[in-house]
């Protein structure tokens, strides 16, 4: 990008406006809505589908919405959902085949026409999606289509939740990276911030004055808080060798007679991307499909060989998990796997927590589980 | 309908449909199915390298991971040998003549057969570990003039376990012109068996291993390939010069699944076959 372009002031109504811009431009809006006691991504028409005077309260284990009666839209952290699921859709057709008198026809699915909009999206998850791309982009043309079709509208982070830590993953609290705009809300409107041309050419669309000096200190204000509120740290240096080198530590046995491998965690990650592959067919033996469909590495079959399963026991599923996200994905993909959104701490139904996972291995550097304790 | 990317072109995403010309049983449940690409373009442009894998798919049944089994010099027509132990392999039991498969690839690292130029080339099989690297051997036999002695040490289960027993006597009868020197062991013998019995390793001794000069290829159980190793190191063959071919679950053969992932390697891309040095410390890990 060239000159940096100057932060601009949306009133509310303005920010109503953008919407409806986006939405007549053939956008589908995916922002967050309330749904079953929680804040959810999901298709809305408008403000009025946003989370307005709601808070939630997070912990290990635990989400709560909070009606606080104030008129803001985005006074909360995050809900179970991040753009992984639009992007990444848990299910989806790969591959379709059809069988008549014993010929094969192979048809890829089109690609998807959808144009997406997002609303909302905090800066752990723009980094999330950044995460992702590496995954996908080069090697998955349906996940590409849908990622360079969409425009992305940030929102800064103000009340970070209990069980956040973006500031130790260097992910947030302020969008740094993957926005069209970038929004912070205050009193009575938002600051925006372009960080593409094509955000830039929304906000002249908008006819948006220039923010005063007052309002962008206002808007910095918001995420220097946020950064102080947030709810848990995470030491990250000396990644990925910790855990390399802890691949027999005791805490891997300690945390496996807590966890249940629900595989909550890999589900409301906003990275894991592990999938299965599943045929299917039709009655009449005609058509088949090729479904994707995300998976987990909490399963046993996940790691199934004719020889049997690898990871037999929920300690080596555990370690497989933490291992990659905070290390081996270093390796693979040059980033940490982990964007501090701590929503595997928040949705663990009994709460373990990554960041007194990996403190509690960094404490006991090099301790390894006595043998006579190790199952044959 | 869009047309196929460059990128899918690039990550062998392209399915490509191919019929079956011949099925061979090669040993107790398991069979040899030699398949044809249909599309006769895609067809003469098909190559692939000694221990790649092809992903073969089943229409409606699902989609395995399998190195081609085959000459690397004859991608014509393409065999893959498969176990019918599981469901997908089971399904594949029933192909006949005739039958229609889906198969996409080449994928992975093959046999590094340059790296044992000019030396002594070992090949060590155990079991079903016999498939990826038959293709190793046509390779090496044809190049027989790269290498000093070419050693292939096979193991099995029993007598009817070993992999492609009518070629490994046809291996046997080259000896003296071809100079390849096969030894064979079952761990329990029969009455039928007029080879060694006992555990592949126990062929090291015969085999009569310089090393100095030999480079390793093994294929295997996993627990087949850790004692062979910890044996040729005791021998003092360098652990840069032993490779192996591992195994994982694998669902899409380009990295994208995640399933067959070994510490940070995805054995679909960054092997199958690796080399000892990069993976001793993750063989060491139970369950990893």
């Amino acid at each position: 990008m060239g000159e940096m372009a100057s932060t601009k002031f949306l009133e509310r109504a303005t920010f109503g406006r953008l919407l409806k811009t986006l939405a007549d431009a053939g956008y589908e809006l995916i922002g967050p809505t309330v749904r079953d006691g929680a804040i959810v991504l999901d298709r809305i028409e408008g403000v009025a589908d946003l989370p307005r005077g709601v808070r939630e309260v997070q912990g290990p284990g635990a989400y709560r919405l909070e009606h606080t009666g104030d008129g803001r839209l985005f006074a909360w952290a995050h809900g179970p959902d991040s753009g992984k699921r639009f992007l990444f859709p848990p299910h989806e057709v790969v591959l379709s085949a059809s069988r008549e008198n014993g010929q094969l026809a192979l048809t890829p699915p089109p690609l998807s026409e959808t144009k997406f909009a997002f609303v909302g999206l905090r800066s752990c998850d723009l980094h999330a999606i950044d995460v992702q791309d590496r995954v996908f982009m080069i090697a998955d043309p349906a996940y590409r289509s849908r990622r360079e079709a969409s425009i992305v509208i940030g929102v800064n982070c103000e009340v970070p939740g209990e069980t956040c830590f973006c500031a130790s993953m260097g992910t947030g609290p302020r969008c740094s990276l993957g926005y069209d705009l970038s929004l912070t809300e205050l009193d009575d409107g938002f600051t925006a911030e372009a960080g593409t041309p094509r955000g830039e050419e929304l906000l002249e669309g908008l006819a948006a004055r220039d923010a005063s000096e007052e309002e962008e200190r206002a808007s910095l204000a918001v995420t220097e808080r946020a950064a102080e509120k947030m709810g848990r740290t995470l030491d990250v240096s000396d990644m990925p060798e910790l855990l390399y080198r802890n691949r027999e530590h005791p805490r891997w046995d300690e945390v496996a007679s807590r966890c249940l491998a629900c595989t909550n965690c890999t589900m409301v990650c906003p990275t894991c991307f592990c999938h299965d592959v599943i045929d299917s067919v039709s009655i009449t033996g005609t058509e088949a499909t090729r479904t994707r469909e995300w998976a987990s590495c909490f399963s046993e079959e996940f790691s199934h060989m004719a020889g049997g399963d690898v990871r037999r026991s929920v300690r080596a599923r555990y370690r497989q998990w933490l291992t990659h996200k905070f290390a081996s994905w270093i390796d693979q993909f040059g980033t940490s796997g982990c964007v501090g959104c701590g929503r595997c701490i928040t949705w663990c139904p009994v709460g373990i927590d990554v960041t007194q996972e990996v403190a509690a291995i960094r404490a006991t550097d090099g301790q390894v589980r006595i043998a006579s304790e190790v199952a044959s | 309908m869009p047309s196929v990317s460059e990128a899918e072109i690039a990550g062998g995403v392209r399915r490509k449909v191919a019929r079956i010309r011949r099925v061979a049983q090669d040993a107790y449940e398991t069979f040899t199915y030699w398949a044809v690409l249909e599309d006769p373009i895609t067809r003469r442009a098909y190559r692939f390298e000694p221990g790649q894998i092809n992903m073969l798919g089943l229409f409606g049944v699902g989609e395995i991971p399998l190195s081609v089994s085959s000459d690397p010099a004859r991608p014509l027509i393409l065999g893959h040998t498969i176990r019918a132990c599981g469901r997908v392999t089971n399904a594949f039991k029933q192909l006949k003549r005739g039958d229609q498969i889906t198969i996409r690839g080449p994928f992975g690292r093959p046999w590094p057969l340059a790296q044992a130029r000019g030396g002594d080339l070992l090949v060590v099989a155990g079991g079903l570990g016999m498939a990826p690297l038959r293709s190793a051997v046509y390779t090496a036999v044809r190049h027989r003039g790269s290498f000093r002695r070419l050693v292939v040490l096979v193991g099995a289960r029993g007598p009817e376990h070993v992999l492609y027993p009518n070629e490994m006597d046809m291996w046997a009868g080259w000896l003296g012109s071809r100079g390849i020197e096969l030894l064979r062991t079952v761990d329990i013998a029969d009455d039928s068996w007029a080879y060694d019995e006992g555990v592949v390793t126990t062929l090291f001794p015969k085999a009569r291993i310089d090393p100095r000069v030999t480079t390793v290829f093994a294929c295997g159980p996993e627990i087949m390939m850790r004692f062979a190793v910890r044996d040729l190191l005791a021998l003092g063959v360098p652990d840069r010069r032993i490779w192996l071919s591992m195994e994982r679950n694998m669902q899409c053969g380009v990295r994208l699944c995640g399933h067959c992932q070994l510490g940070p390697k995805f054995v679909c891309a960054d092997g199958p076959v690796f080399r000892y040095d990069e993976i001793a410390d993750l063989m060491e890990v139970q369950e990893l």
